[in-house]
């Protein structure tokens, strides 16, 4: 029981570390820092690089491992976040998230993607204090972690910069008025979170033993977890949400094991945010700052194609396929089209209802589920299974998400990734369902008019065709009064409401349409690969499908398709490449990003 | 006839009252003003009536129903129309759709199955219904759909020629002015029985002001009742039938204006000694 | 010399023009007002000033300097101070932390000048604990003026200092204006929507209409200007 409490207090304080960070990042930048996991992951294999292959001793490991990951923090900053300053938050978010995936696949190729041991640089189990065992390890890193914070806590209390920092975070334009360089402030704070995340990242890869380049990616998410839990930007509240995460987590795992550790952590974060919209120790305002002068999101407007235009595309997308591509090809061309079908839920939610959905593959994979279960278990028929697919993805959609109509901003994107990541880690835990990790085989394929639609341009054209339905079911309804009425609550929710319009209704009227498409699209996913596992709906999908609909224009059906041809299509393309596959991709998203952040098919405004 | 009925309002936030046992009524075509210093409650006050906060305590009673606790959406549904102290415009709609959005409320074949809209979990048969006539776009939808631009346009005509060649703009293009010009639009588009204005005039120059102060007095003489807060003492004065003072969140003096004028207590708290120009 | 001169200013957002040719001048010891309706260019003015917006033509300059490229700080390190528009105080901050927050471009003096803008606002020093969010409208204004007085400054810009204040505060603010002025021989530059107000306690004046200085002069010369009566006096 103790030995449980304890372990979870020195786990949960590489959480409490992590998530300072990313707090304080948060309340200087404005940002949610996707590649925050990264320079934990990097901390712990250049501490494993110091130690092992340079043979320091503790203490310069950890200046060593400071310096690399201050000059990383500096780099995140000026590369992903600074150029970004005036493009709506969502943009530096996905630039963030590209650096992670630069960043990860940078350090499997210099370190190699094997796991390996990290050394034992202190022991662990040489102490005793009435029954409880433990070591100079756990001793070390909770002195550390508690260190750490004290400093911080004293920096930003006592010191010009750190008053500066404060001063930052609550108003930018004031701060700037008193003579506060923003560019240099906000420089000091990536580089101070990055050194807390370096070092919890040699601490955590000393407690977790074993190490990879992409170990960050696990204890990320409990970080974000832990920092939404105390509330984003409070660090007190970074604090206990990662101690408190830590704990919880301990407990989970010892009575219903490994696996059980993300869903423990998402429930718990979702449950929190379901009680207290703001996390445990955030401001919570009553209304919404009303909207200042000029402040307005997006100035991005839709280019428009002219009907023909439209219909000589989809006649050549049947056409040239059928006539001049192999199969090989073609099949590339299905995958394309089954994400364009998920970027255009997203379309709806994130781009009209304006809810940035970070776990858009939540959907998709109940829907995939549903149809490979219902047809492989019950026999059902696949044109059955498809509608019902829908319906049982859009009803858990609406339910799963219910507990963020009360949240706003950040937290709505926190919480639908939470769902994204909770719906996955069912899919493995519940196996008496889903069949757990080793996931639904030999799914049949569709027959049509008696015949098996199994051959790569047979399912080609049957995408293709529920894609352009699909578009055209949210072409029509952005047209509408429905899709005035969602326009209304993403420009200002507040007076959306006081026009007489019900806003949570309609939010989750628009989750549900979404998660509708995206579950039949989670259908058709399932039958043409005949197999599906849990780790095919992981959060790069949600990612994937949020940086086609930026890409895209954000508000633009048919930039959706657009950038599902572009970014599902290019890397495949790239597939030659395979080493450098994925640093290459990270690399071009995070171009995109930084040098269209209004889409694709957006131009600006003026 | 009370069109709004306001007994013993409480509302703290963290340990502060901010709304603390406001008592008052706004009658049929009356105009009432709330004034005082700031952080008195005003504002609290004005988001409490609207529903856009939900008050510890106390009754709010709308056209002789009890409304305490009732949502925004559901307050202007049934008459109560608000603005917003630094305007809240939908940036990326053009104005006419801004106030399209204010009609919102009036719409019966784009909106069906209306009296199942505020029951839980069937609400979704009301939505559902909604997403299929967005997608069918039946003929009675398109009718609706004219009449109501139709009186988007007489709506616009209100403010001259300030907004009707702005109506296919986005509203973020416009000016300070027009943007509280559009609000005001959207609001009144429903036809409220009670028209409720916070700061109408804030950051707009004496000019600007005179110009709102006479369309506010024309809308009075059409018998709108309106609800009102504001600083500038000359437009309360010379606008409001009735005055409310309020001081650290309790009314401290109400009545005419001239009344309210001359109250020492007011003066003390909030007017001052009137500013005798001195030049240096 | 003159403490602030802006010299043919012109500055642009992207491809719009917002100052054409700005001239205007505030001498030591003296109470400027900068009037205009919105979107007239006051705020760019006042942008422009503080080092927010660098020019696209024109010079500014302080106490004879060039200073048309340099930061806001170097600007308060020659003397310049803001009080932000509504007020702006940093409400999770301690009253003390703001004040010290206006003394960031400082490394010595500090305490003194504390002491000395305590001296002058004890209402501030016995809230010196409590977080700025928490004070009244009033307190925050002065808070606001303190924070400014912190980096020892000649020249304080002041951006709609009466702005959403009730009318028992606004006098108050433009009494202690006047005060500033008068005791610690301190110029101001005011940026206000309400002439009478501001022409009442200001020297000289100018009007910006639409980017361009429309108008300038003595405060009496303008109070009864005809063009400024019935443009901002709603006569």
């Amino acid at each position: 029981m103790l030995d449980t409490a304890l372990a979870g207090l020195v786990n949960g304080s590489s959480y409490a570390l992590l998530a300072l960070g990313l707090s304080l990042i948060f309340g200087v930048a404005n940002v949610i820092n996707f590649a925050h996991a990264s320079v934990f992951a990097v901390g712990a294999m250049s501490g494993w690089w110091f130690s092992v292959d340079l043979d320091w001793p503790l203490w310069t490991v950890l200046l060593g491992v400071v310096a690399v990951t201050g000059l990383l923090g500096l780099v995140i900053n000026l590369v992903a976040v600074t150029p970004l300053a005036k493009a709506p938050p969502i943009a530096a978010l996905l630039s963030t998230f590209a650096v992670s995936v630069v960043v990860d696949n940078g350090a499997q190729l210099v370190f190699g993607p094997e796991t390996r041991r990290f050394p034992a640089l202190l022991a662990t189990d040489n102490l005793g204090l009435g029954g409880l065992r433990f070591g100079t390890l756990d001793v070390t890193i909770l002195v550390v972690a508690i260190g750490l914070m004290l400093l911080l806590g004293w920096f930003l209390r006592a010191t010009r910069y750190g008053r500066a920092i404060r001063a930052v975070a609550q108003d930018r334009d004031a701060a700037a008025q008193m003579g506060i360089p923003l560019a240099r402030v906000q420089n000091l704070a990536f580089v101070v979170a990055s050194v807390l995340g370096g070092v919890a990242g040699v601490l955590g890869g000393m407690y977790l033993n074993n190490i990879s380049p992409t170990v960050g990616s696990t204890v990320g998410m409990s970080a974000f977890a832990a920092a939404t839990l105390g509330g984003l930007g409070s660090l007190p509240g970074a604090v206990a949400g990662g101690l408190l995460l830590g704990v919880v987590e301990a407990f989970g795992v010892s009575w219903w094991g490994g696996n059980a550790r993300t869903l423990i952590t998402f429930a718990v974060l979702l449950l929190v945010l379901w009680v207290r919209p703001s996390g445990l120790f955030g401001k919570r305002t009553p209304l919404a700052a009303e909207p200042m002068t000029g402040t307005f999101f997006g100035a991005a407007r839709t280019v428009r194609l002219k009907p023909w235009q439209v219909a000589v595309a989809a006649v050549a997308a049947y056409v040239v396929p059928a006539v001049a591509l192999d199969d090989y090809t073609v099949q590339i061309g299905v995958q394309v089209v089954v994400y364009a079908i998920l970027a255009l839920s997203l379309t709806l939610v994130s781009g009209q209802a304006g809810q940035i959905s970070l776990g858009q593959a939540a959907p998709l994979a109940i829907g995939a589920y549903t149809s490979a279960l219902l047809t492989t278990a019950t026999g059902m028929d696949f044109w059955l299974s498809l509608p019902v697919a829908g319906v049982v993805a859009a009803v858990l959609s609406v339910v799963l998400v219910s507990p963020s109509w009360r949240l706003r901003g950040h937290y709505v994107s926190i919480a639908t990734l939470a769902t994204g990541l909770l719906v996955a880690a069912a899919a493995v835990n519940f196996d008496w369902l889903t069949n757990g990790p080793s996931g639904v085989s030999a799914i049949p394929p569709p027959s049509l008019f008696g015949a098996e639609v199994s051959a790569p341009l047979a399912v080609y054209f049957l995408d293709l065709t529920i894609l352009l339905v699909v578009l055209l079911l949210v072409v029509r309804l952005r047209r509408s009064t429905l899709g005035r009425i969602w326009s209304a609550v993403r420009e200002d929710e507040v007076a959306a409401r006081s026009s007489g319009i019900a806003a949570a209704d309609y939010k989750s009227l628009a989750f549900g349409i979404g998660g509708f498409v995206a579950g039949i699209g989670g259908a058709l996913f399932a039958q043409q690969y005949g197999y599906i596992d849990p780790s095919v709906f992981g959060i790069s999908v949600s990612l994937l499908a949020l940086t086609i609909v930026v890409l895209g224009g954000l508000n633009s059906p048919l930039g959706a398709v657009v950038g599902a041809i572009v970014l599902v299509g290019l890397p495949e393309a790239l597939r030659m490449l395979e080493e450098t596959r994925m640093l290459t991709y990270g690399l071009l998203l995070l171009a995109v990003v930084l040098f269209r952040p209004q889409g694709l098919m957006g131009k600006v405004a003026r | 006839m009370t069109v709004l009925e306001v007994t013993g309002l409480r509302r703290s936030f963290a340990g502060l009252r901010a709304v603390d046992g406001v008592s008052f009524t706004v009658g049929q075509g009356e105009v009432v003003s709330v004034i005082g210093p700031n952080g008195s409650g005003k504002t609290t006050a004005l988001n409490l009536v609207s529903g856009v906060l939900r008050p510890d305590s106390g009754r709010v009673g709308f056209l002789g129903r009890d409304v305490t606790g009732w949502r925004p959406e559901r307050l202007a549904e049934a008459g109560l129309s608000r603005t917003f102290q630094n305007g809240r415009v939908f940036g990326n709609l053009s104005v006419a759709e801004n106030v399209l959005i204010g009609l919102t409320s009036t719409l019966e074949a784009a909106r069906p199955l209306a009296r199942w809209r505020n029951v839980p979990v069937l609400r979704w048969a009301s939505l559902l219904a909604e997403t299929a006539v967005a997608l069918v776009e039946p003929p009675s939808v398109r009718r609706e759909s004219a009449e109501r631009q139709a009186e988007v346009s007489a709506q616009l005509d209100r403010f001259g020629d300030r907004l009707t060649p702005r109506a296919s703009d986005a509203a973020h293009t416009l000016s300070y002015a027009n943007r509280r010009r559009t609000e005001i639009a959207r609001a009144l588009a429903a036809s409220p029985a009670l028209l409720v204005l916070d700061e109408p005039t804030a950051g707009m120059n004496p000019a600007e002001t005179a110009e709102v102060l006479e369309q506010l007095l024309a809308l009075k003489a059409t018998g709108q009742t309106i609800l009102l807060v504001e600083h500038k003492i000359d437009l309360v004065m010379r606008l409001s039938d009735r005055v409310l003072v309020l001081d650290a969140g309790a009314v401290i003096a109400a009545g005419t204006p001239d009344e309210v004028r001359t109250d020492p207590r007011v003066i003390e708290a909030y007017l001052g000694k009137r500013r005798t120009v001195a030049r240096p | 010399m003159s403490l602030l001169e802006l010299d043919s200013v012109s500055v642009f957002y992207g491809q719009t023009q917002a100052l054409y040719d700005v001239s205007l001048v505030v001498e030591p010891g003296e109470i400027v007002c900068l009037l205009g309706g919105n979107a007239s260019g006051k705020s760019t003015t006042m942008k422009t000033i503080l080092g927010l917006t660098t020019p696209r033509t024109g010079e500014v300059r302080l106490a004879g300097e060039r200073v048309s490229r340099l930061a806001p700080a170097g600007r308060i390190r020659r003397g310049l101070a803001s009080v932000p528009e509504a007020r702006r105080v940093f409400p999770e901050m301690s009253v003390e932390d703001n004040l010290l927050t206006g003394a960031f471009t400082r490394r010595s003096g500090v305490r003194a000048e504390l002491a000395s803008v305590y001296e002058s606002f004890p209402r501030l020093a016995e809230r010196r604990r409590q977080p700025a969010g928490t004070l009244s409208g009033g307190e925050q204004q002065m808070l606001a003026f303190g924070r400014a007085l912190m980096s020892a400054p000649t020249l304080i810009c002041m951006d709609e200092p009466t702005m959403g204040l009730a009318p028992i505060f606004v006098d108050r603010v433009l009494d202690l204006i006047a005060a500033l002025n008068r005791d610690r021989g301190l110029a101001v530059l005011m940026v206000e929507q309400n002439a009478e107000l501001a022409l009442s306690i200001a020297h000289r004046g100018y009007v910006l209409n639409t980017g361009h200085i429309a108008l300038s002069g003595p405060a009496a010369a303008l109070i009864d200007n005809p063009a400024i009566r019935t443009a901002y006096l709603g006569a």
